[in-house]
């Protein structure tokens, strides 16, 4: 399978070879990543979707347009579509796909057939979980908590078996790219020569690697106990409920950081191509993304605080909460530092970069606050850890998944956007996304619980006004359809390094050759070094 | 027993929080807005400097390449290192020490027990009696719970004492609180248990140590009451209403509104009338005969409504046509 570059100019990883069957039988990582990218957005369409329907119920209290029974199905449908369709994969599977071999100077992925399988395991949980939407939804909210997930009516053994393939998808995408960077990096480039983009997508696949099989234990033996009846969890069964709790979170937990480290990976580019700067603090910000694989999995218990676990747990538990913190600070700390003294343009990727800055450290704070034993057991289960874990994972996450499409859009289409969209779009977002969830942490804090259906009227204001703010996040996000189709349909021909990157993928075209480098490149200086390195044409 | 109203948690306190009702819960309050004071510092010197770096160093004609690579200073590292550790394990300590506090009840707390189960709250007191829905308690005096699940995995919140912990089923877990005011104050179950969860209400009411031995002793606080308005009371009071709509409405369970006499079809397939009897039976053993389009869910209230709250019930649902 190749391109025929050397002789058509014009061919790409994109139009040859030609056919659908070339598509779905392909090995290049570029397509796969170009695949997964459309079913990640899909997903977070249909997520989006169920959210709105969630806030639309909330504009009064009482019954609007939903029972209680289908209430419960949407937020938990939210949540699991969110997490496991969209978030977990959204920046590995689509980005980091595309950018990894091409940032390290390598033709692929160590393993390409992997990798499409990998693909087609995530295809298939994900319909799965769709499958399992229409036969009898679940409505044990995304977390699963036994006794009453052993006992609902509802599908959750086909969306905990949906949930359990993804989990495949997520652990073999993982080896692929921890052996992809052990192995296939081009001449010259040592550990500390690779982008920080890299490094990040490296400590994620550690935890994939490693968390990733404990909840699919988990959720299999949720399973047994539905099916045969073994009491694992179900105390009518002789089971213990809080043990699911402990199983649950030791993956979901660590599951958060295989979602923020990519983001923050994405974050480091940005900064550094967009204040046209060497980045502040490699060797920090790279070890900064080892530490947080390793201590992500010490915290779980910061989820059990009210659960009846033992208080010497709990204390232990609220020391390493607060530890785990402490690398995230150095990561920002550093990026705005890489900011000082660097020509700053403000194009939408940087727009995204900065919000982010400023979204995840509201999440940051907050989590400080979750952290504390005290106060957790007043904010657990209400609004307020609703606001704190959208703030990190929209604000944080989604923020860079989105800079990072818009930073590496030119070089994946071989289109230009329109940039006056795309920062009507971007201002949308911010402010309807703080509409919606700044008004949470005030609900949260005055004691609104979470996962209700009904609501005390004095919370209606509140409730109504993020609303509101849902409608304008929703309007943010129908105009970047809008302008990313539109880009592809007639932007303008991206040339192949419209940001004036330094790192390895901007030194081909864009879209680039099947086979990504027409040489390989010989790697003499580091990621950033924008006084030694010549920025590629 | 007087009505009153449950004080507004949103129209109570500041901006952030309902009002207190115990000393202890002030101090939790106190320890957030110090870190909410050091957060806001924190976090406008970072939009302080993201402004004035975009200001200063944004790209312009005179501005086209960075005008110096720095590339680290160990220094500053170590410095925004270990002073942000140092800050929050400070944090960890007070949170912890809070967390004790509120954990861990005075020897003279005298005992009740809470049993939750889908939907409802059941308090027993150490003199045998219950209540269902209404936590009352005396002032200025501590009070432990012991708590337990009859189902699956519920919470029993307190918002205006800061207080919560887990109810779970075949096990045991403990709140303590003193009420410092007297009042009606809003109780929560803040852990999702199905269709009912947003509808699990009840509240705390502190009355002075005299009314609180009044309210103890008496047996049937009912005896002097109509019989239909006794059972308007007992439909608020023993948590009818957390399942049954007065207007029509289908709830979890059937609206009683125009019910009384009316036939019904049940789940196995009977049908006969809504009368005194049936009422009775549903009260004392719900999942015997349930009307159809609805789930055998209801919990039993033998031995939790006496016979006469019963007649009452009946006699009120008489009067909703």
């Amino acid at each position: 399978m190749s391109s025929d570059s050397v002789h058509d100019p014009n061919a790409n990883y994109l139009n040859s070879p030609k056919g659908l069957k070339s598509w779905l039988l392909t090995l290049d990582h570029k397509r796969i990543g170009i695949m997964y990218l459309i079913f990640i957005c899909f997903s977070f369409a249909l997520g989006g979707l169920f959210a709105l329907g969630i806030r639309l119920e909330h504009l009064n209290p009482g019954k609007l347009l939903f029972t209680a029974k289908q209430y419960n199905q949407l937020f938990t449908l939210h949540g699991a579509i969110m997490v496991f369709l969209f978030i977990v994969p959204s920046i590995p599977a689509s980005l980091g796909n595309f950018m990894l071999p091409l940032m390290l100077g390598a033709k692929d992925v160590a393993f390409p057939k992997l990798n499409l399988a990998s693909f087609y395991i995530y295809v298939f949980g994900a319909l799965f979980c769709v499958y399992s939407m229409f036969a009898g939804a679940v409505d044990t909210g995304w977390t699963f908590y036994t006794p009453y997930s052993s006992t609902t009516d509802t599908s959750v053994i086909s969306m905990t078996l949906g949930a359990f393939i993804l989990g495949f998808s997520s652990i073999l995408t993982g080896v692929n790219f921890l052996v992809t960077i052990h192995k296939l990096r081009a001449p010259g480039m040592t550990w500390f020569r690779m982008p920080l983009f890299v490094w990040s997508l490296y400590a994620t696949s550690i935890i994939q690697l490693l968390a990733t099989p404990v909840l699919a234990i988990t959720l299999l033996l949720l399973v047994f106990e539905r099916t045969i009846g073994i009491g694992i969890f179900n105390p009518a069964l002789g089971g213990d409920p809080v043990l699911f709790q402990h199983f649950f979170w030791f993956y979901s937990h660590p599951a958060v950081y295989i979602m923020i480290l990519p983001a923050m990976g994405v974050m480091s580019e940005l900064v550094t191509t967009f204040c046209k700067k060497n980045i502040f603090g490699y060797t920090f910000i790279a070890y900064s993304s080892i530490a947080i694989a390793i201590i992500s999995f010490l915290v779980w218990g910061h989820h059990l605080f009210v659960s009846g676990q033992s208080d010497y747990a709990s204390m232990v538990f609220s020391v390493l909460t607060f530890l785990v913190g402490i690398p995230s600070g150095i990561k920002v700390f550093n990026w705005i530092a890489t900011m000082y003294k660097g020509s700053i343009d403000l194009k939408t990727p940087f727009l995204y970069f900065l919000s982010f800055i400023v979204l995840f450290s509201i999440g940051g704070f907050t989590g400080i606050m979750l952290g504390a034993l005290s106060l957790d057991i007043y904010f657990h289960d209400t609004y307020f850890v609703v606001a704190h874990f959208h703030y990190t994972m929209m604000g944080g996450v989604v923020m860079a998944f989105l800079g990072g499409l818009h930073y590496w859009w030119p070089k994946m289409t071989g289109k230009m956007y329109s940039e006056f969209w795309a920062r009507v779009s971007c201002f949308l977002i911010f402010v309807g996304f703080n509409m919606v969830f700044f008004t949470q942490f005030i609900l949260g804090s005055k004691g609104m619980p979470r996962r209700y259906y009904n609501y005390l009227d004095q919370f209606q204001p509140l409730h109504a006004f993020s609303t509101y703010g849902s409608w304008v996040l929703g309007m943010g996000f129908l105009i970047m359809g809008f302008y990313l189709v539109d880009s592809l349909v007639s932007g303008k021909k991206a040339p192949s390094n419209p940001w004036q990157g330094l790192t390895l993928e901007w030194a081909t075209s864009s879209p680039p050759i099947t086979e990504n480098f027409l040489e390989t490149p010989q790697v003499t200086h580091d990621p950033y070094d924008y006084s030694k390195g010549k920025i590629p044409a | 027993m007087s009505a009153a109203k449950t004080e507004s948690l949103m129209s109570s306190g500041g901006v952030w929080f309902p009002s207190v009702t115990s000393d202890l819960a002030g101090k939790v309050d106190y320890f957030y807005f110090w870190i909410l004071f050091a957060s806001t510092v924190a976090f406008i010197a970072i939009l302080a400097v993201l402004y004035f770096f975009i200001r200063k160093y944004r790209r312009s004609e005179q501005n086209l390449e960075a005008s110096a690579q720095i590339t680290h200073n160990n220094a500053i590292e170590l410095a925004w290192t270990i002073i942000p550790t140092i800050i929050v394990m400070g944090i960890f300590y007070w949170g912890f020490r809070d967390y004790l506090k509120l954990t861990v009840p005075p020897a003279q707390a005298m005992e009740i027990r809470v049993v939750g189960k889908k939907w409802m709250w059941q308090f027993e007191y150490p003199n045998g009696m219950k209540t269902i829905g209404e936590l009352v308690v005396p002032v200025n005096q501590p009070v432990r719970l012991l708590m337990s699940s009859e189902d699956v995995i519920h919470s029993f919140f307190l918002p205006t004492f800061r207080i919560k912990r887990d109810v779970v089923p075949n096990r045991y877990t403990r709140l303590w609180f003193e009420a410092n005011r007297e009042g009606v104050f809003q109780i929560f179950c803040t852990e999702y248990c199905g269709d009912g969860h947003s509808d699990m209400l009840a509240v705390v009411k502190v009355m002075s140590k005299e009314a609180y031995t009044q309210w103890l002793a008496q047996q049937n606080s009912g005896d002097d009451l109509p019989l239909d308005q006794l059972g308007q009371k007992v439909y608020t009071a023993k948590g009818c209403a957390a399942c049954h709509s007065l207007d029509g409405t289908a709830k979890v369970g059937p609206s009683w509104k125009g019910i009384f006499g009316e036939t019904q079809t049940f789940t196995d397939g009977s049908s006969g009338k809504v009368d005194e009897n049936y009422i009775k039976q549903s009260i004392n053993e719900p999942n015997a005969k349930v009307v159809k389009g609805y789930q055998p869910v209801m919990p039993a209230f033998k031995g939790l409504v006496s016979d006469r709250e019963i007649d009452g019930i009946i006699a009120y649902i008489k009067t909703l046509k």
